[in-house]
């Protein structure tokens, strides 16, 4: 008789627990001295205080809702882990070829920054960062949702999405070549997702700095769940034609988990707006026989 | 007399600053990062989208002739995290803008701070309190 009430009782304990579980995931967070901004519903950020004691992270599993906690992902000198600010120990190990290809190149920041309008940013036309510049420029607000068969990701800047296949297959041999490639990820412990990207369109630049890459451009991201509310990424870029060596672009950069009732800002590349701001700043800072 | 004492209050600063680098890294090829104006002036355009925002200003000079200044902040994102919204600026507001003048002498900025009628102040660039880094060179 007993054995009847066991299931339902089950059952029944889980529809009543599992919403507080849920609920435990958005608890208030201890308030800081100051707030980072506002998420696209107008309301605060609020980052994690200093003293703040995260619960382990769950195994297999980097979704949520995850925020730069100093907006130092814009990353505007180029890769963070290796920005073009003329320091030696960030000069990257070009190629004879690759450095050819740096110098067609002409970023708006770094030590090679151009003028606004003679600057030829492939963004600056509003076309796809494409991939991994995703990771190497603008990268903001960030979600992640999983299933076992894919992790989707989400990006704040341009609104646009990749997938990361984690249902086992291989990398396509001689692939299309696509704005962002194509990813697979394998789980290499409980908190730790390798995923390996190729097959990138080579019109793209790797950061906002200008550096080139190849069609043979192979890219290694590791997500690392820290704990339940960091997540840090590293990213490693090997390309033979246009890199003597792999180098690290991303090193363990810290995002934090949001709540999940957080709504992302829009942030998106308006050709119109384009227009209207280089014809009210861009070609005036630009003009070189006013003075 | 009323409109004389507006107009004086209105009249451009132009304060070249003491000669410091203020932000010494590279990426403002148009700027002069040597140098800040200060400008006071009615708000005739305010823009608060991507790439920057941007505040457009009728400035009167010492001679009396008005000059239409325009000045850019960041993007939307970015100045959220310095405490700015859509609804920061309004259009016929008078206001101070520090900025970094345009190498080529046009009458175009880079927006360090700006201060509004109400004595209010809005960074346009880094707010300390929350590091944030500024998105720091004009896009074409």
């Amino acid at each position: 008789m007993l054995k009847h009430f066991v299931a339902p009782g089950i059952v029944l304990a889980a529809l009543i627990f599992l919403p507080l579980v849920h609920s435990q995931t958005d608890k208030p967070r201890s308030p800081a001295p100051t707030a980072p901004g506002h998420d696209g519903w107008g309301r605060p950020i609020i980052p994690l205080a200093k003293d703040h004691k995260a619960d382990p992270a769950p195994p297999h599993d980097i979704s949520g809702t995850w925020e730069q906690p100093d907006a130092s992902g814009n990353q505007v000198l180029g890769a963070k882990a290796a920005p073009e600010d003329g320091k030696p120990e960030h000069r990257l190990p070009y190629t004879p070829l690759g450095l050819e290809a740096l110098n067609r190149t002409k970023p708006g920041n770094g030590t090679r920054s151009a003028l606004p309008t003679e600057a030829n940013d492939p963004v600056y036309s509003c076309d796809p960062q494409g991939f991994p510049r995703t990771d190497l420029h603008e990268l903001r607000t960030t979600q992640i949702l999983q299933t076992p068969q894919k992790v989707t990701i989400l990006y704040q800047y341009n609104k646009i999405w990749r997938v990361i296949w984690t249902d086992g297959r291989e990398l396509p041999k001689d692939p299309e070549p696509r704005w962002f490639g194509y990813s697979v990820g394998k789980w290499v412990d409980d908190y730790t997702l390798v995923v390996t990207t190729i097959g990138t369109d080579e019109r793209t630049w790797l950061d906002r700095a200008g550096r080139p890459h190849s069609a043979d451009l192979r890219v290694e991201e590791r997500f690392h769940r820290a704990d339940r509310d960091h997540l840090e990424l590293t990213v490693t870029i090997d390309d033979p034609k246009m890199y003597t060596k792999p180098w690290v672009a991303l090193d363990k950069f810290v995002m934090e988990l949001q709540p999940s009732s957080f709504d992302v800002r829009e942030m998106i590349c308006s050709p119109s707006e384009f227009v209207q701001y280089n014809s009210l700043i861009g070609h005036t800072a630009s003009d070189k026989d006013s003075h | 007399m009323r409109n004389k004492l507006a107009a004086i209050s209105f009249a451009v600063i132009f304060v070249l600053a003491i000669s410091v680098p203020l932000f010494a890294h590279h990426g403002y090829a148009a700027y002069d990062t040597d140098k800040k104006v200060t400008l006071k002036g009615t708000v005739t355009r305010w823009i608060w989208s991507n790439p920057h925002c941007m505040i457009q200003l009728d400035v009167t000079d010492d001679s009396g002739h008005v000059v239409r200044w325009i000045t850019e902040t960041e993007n939307p994102t970015t100045m959220t995290r310095n405490g700015w919204t859509d609804k920061s600026i309004k259009v016929g507001e008078q206001v101070t803008v520090i900025a970094l003048p345009v190498k080529n002498g046009n009458p175009a900025g880079r927006i360090l701070e700006v201060v509004l009628s109400n004595g209010e102040r809005l960074a346009g660039r880094v707010n300390p309190a929350t590091q944030v880094k500024p998105d720091d060179s004009p896009k074409p």
